[in-house]
């Protein structure tokens, strides 16, 4: 996997290439848990994400969580089918904010 | 009919999450099997081998078996995760509530669910000795 970071004043975007699962989740947590004060937007671009697993679904979570309590928000963007369909069935589809 | 059959014995790290998904994608190239189904299997693989890696052995290291067959009529393939460490049935858990908000939310569950909604079928049995748990997707 790999993150591509793209920070303008408070918007903060993350590319996130390859696959979002078990191994490389922990690397998109570590870039999130350094980077998310004072940013009140933060988009993560998964335009060239093959899949996600569970272990994604929580680093997504605990970021949404993250921006809604600074009174932020979080934006997905760009999913395949696979990832949508993946937030679909777990109910991440509503409660995020997809572009 | 039985069209024919692979298995690969791994230690039960998660290190070994690529291994065996690189092993069961190679065998789905072979067979024709759609990039979306075989994405949907990669994520199942995640899934259910790496709880193995991270509960099944919590006293010492074991091995995982990974056997993959690919059947006709219907055409599918049938994946079979077998260790011998501690008894664990993943689908005895109730369904996660995937209506909750956000800060209600919980992440437990999960992916076992995600695993159920995305296969055709998903059994488990504990036989002899060996958690026994069998993914069939049809493609």
């Amino acid at each position: 996997m790999k993150i591509i970071v793209n920070r303008e004043q408070e918007k903060l975007t993350l590319r996130v290439e390859g696959r979002l699962d078990t191994m490389t989740s922990p690397q998109l947590e570590r870039e999130l848990g350094e980077g998310l004060e004072k940013v009140q937007e933060l988009t993560l671009d998964f335009t060239s994400l093959e899949y996600i697993s569970s272990a994604g679904l929580r680093v997504l979570l605990a970021a949404h969580k993250q921006m809604l309590r600074q009174e932020g928000r979080l934006v997905v963007r760009g999913v395949n089918e696979v990832v949508r369909e993946a937030l679909a069935i777990t109910g991440f589809l509503d409660m995020l904010h997809m572009e | 009919m039985e069209m024919g059959e692979k298995i690969l014995v791994v230690d039960a790290v998660v290190e070994n999450i690529e291994k065996v998904t690189e092993f069961v994608n190679g065998y789905l190239k072979l067979w024709g099997c759609p990039a979306k189904a075989r994405a949907q299997i990669d994520i199942a693989i995640d899934e259910l081998f790496g709880n193995i890696a991270k509960y099944a052995y919590r006293q010492q290291p074991g091995v995982a078996v990974v056997q993959i067959e690919v059947t006709k009529e219907p055409l599918a393939v049938i994946i079979t995760f077998t260790d011998h460490g501690t008894p664990f049935d993943p689908l005895a858990n109730a369904d996660p509530d995937i209506t909750l908000g956000a800060e209600k939310r919980q992440t437990g569950g999960l992916g076992i669910y995600m695993v159920k909604q995305s296969m055709d079928q998903v059994i488990y049995a504990y036989r002899d000795g060996k958690n026994i748990l069998q993914i069939r997707k049809n493609f």
